[in-house]
């Protein structure tokens, strides 16, 4: 086995410096796969991640009760320690918000604006490459995987619009790609580099079985919660129900819990499905007007919006459908407004067939 | 060499380890950091980022609803 030689750079004055690369780290298979193979040439590397607030890591793991017993592991930091190398996780949820809300190059099948998404993430590697004096931005792009953003035509584009330009090298896939700063400059050599190419992950999980990686993230899961059907539904309810695209940290997350209810445009129901979130909820009852059942066994609901004391009342009987009294003819339930002001009222419960299908969001 | 909170209580994974990293990079050499956190998995990426940026954890564990870990700056 023969060990790694470090690439130097001459800076000035005969002094050197080792060649260093930063690595847009996701957690999946090719981001861990692209930096191993440029870490393999003598490269020092370490890894970035962007938080954009949407990524699938971690969070509902957190809420539901069922999962919090075993967290899941976050995926980026598991590869950085795999291949022995820093971590620097950014939170960009700010800047994030103009990517989403007006992407140049549109969204993909659902909300997911992925060609934009990866413009950004390149331009802000760039950022922290000058700011940090690395030399060149590695990115586990393979031409060909995915719809969007990793296509023969979309990757060039991606790497002009960034500014990163020639300073973005896709190792997995370099042999398609025209030469990089990297190459020409000698601090990684092209054969070395692969030439993976199209949908099929087996190239990768051979190469990691080479490399003797096991237990890496299931390759082609989805990592954003944008490229979810039903998340994107609630979000673009969100967005239509308000008449504008902003929003908040906190919409993000009470987007991914919670049964969403909208029974008129001005206000919507979120709807505890169970005790990983009801505890979840209770921290936003300073913000949103809350029911619960009292008289039996129910979820904490949430109502979002501006509604009217008749939508109270509805909010009220549809809360009352949910827990463990819809035969009962009147149930008690207290309102509770987000300065803790509490009102009991007595009701029936909604019937199921005064329920539309299309208040479910 | 001081002693310092963190109070990330109430925080989602990665928020815990982003607020430990940024308020590590403010520290010296030999300050100790306590972090404050109730998302159960903080336990695991916490010490993991520690581990991977060269931190010491001196204490990682779980009171009730609370994980309490306890970290040395060493650059």
């Amino acid at each position: 086995m023969f060990g790694i030689i470090p690439v130097w750079l001459d800076i000035s004055n005969n002094m050197t410096r080792q060649i260093k690369a930063v690595s847009l780290i996701s957690g999946g298979l090719d981001s861990l796969l692209a930096t191993k193979v440029v870490m393999d040439q003598g490269v020092h590397v370490e890894g970035i991640n962007f938080y954009t607030g949407f990524c699938v890591e971690g969070h509902t793991h957190a809420i539901r009760k069922k999962d919090r017993a075993k967290p899941k592991r976050n995926n980026a930091l598991w590869v950085a320690e795999t291949l022995g190398i820093k971590l620097h996780i950014i939170d960009v949820i700010e800047e994030y918000k103009e990517v989403l809300i007006n992407p140049k190059h549109g969204y993909g099948a659902n909300m997911n604006p992925c060609h934009d998404c990866k413009t950004f993430m390149v331009r802000k590697a760039l950022e922290w490459i000058d700011h940090n004096e690395f030399d060149f931005i590695i990115t586990g792009e393979v031409v060909g995987q995915r719809p969007m953003s990793q296509r023969k035509d979309t990757m060039p584009v991606i790497a002009r619009e960034s500014g990163a330009g020639d300073r973005l090298l896709r190792p997995l896939c370099a042999r398609f790609m025209p030469e990089t700063l990297a190459e020409r400059e000698g601090w990684v050599k092209r054969e070395q580099l692969l030439g993976f190419n199209g949908r099929s992950r087996k190239p990768q999980m051979a190469l990691a079985k080479q490399y003797g990686f096991e237990d890496y993230a299931q390759p082609a899961g989805g990592c954003c919660f944008l490229t979810d059907e039903k998340y994107s539904d609630k979000l673009v309810d969100l967005w239509e129900a308000r008449g504008n695209k902003e929003y908040e940290m906190d919409d993000i997350m009470l987007l991914k819990v919670g049964r969403h209810i909208r029974p008129a445009k001005n206000y919507k129901l979120i709807i505890a499905r169970e005790e990983g979130e009801v505890n979840f909820m209770q921290g936003y009852r300073n913000r949103f007007i809350s029911i619960k059942t009292l008289s039996h066994s129910g979820p904490l609901v949430l109502v979002d919006g501006d509604p009217s004391d008749e939508d109270l009342l509805l909010a009220a009987r549809i809360t009352a459908r949910y827990s463990q009294c819809q035969q009962e003819e009147e149930v008690e339930m207290e309102l509770c407004s987000p300065n803790q002001d509490t009102r009991l009222i007595r009701l029936k419960p909604l019937p199921v067939s005064e329920m539309p299908a299309s208040w479910s969001v | 060499m001081a002693n310092y909170e963190l109070d990330a209580t109430g925080l989602l994974c990665p928020m815990p380890v982003i607020k430990t990293q940024d308020r590590a990079q403010e520290l010296n050499a030999g300050d100790t950091l306590v972090v404050y956190c109730t998302d159960p998995g903080a336990i695991n990426d916490v010490t993991a980022w520690c581990r991977i940026n060269g931190h010491k954890v001196l204490e990682a564990r779980q009171v009730e609803e609370r994980i309490i870990i306890k970290l040395e700056v060493m650059h």
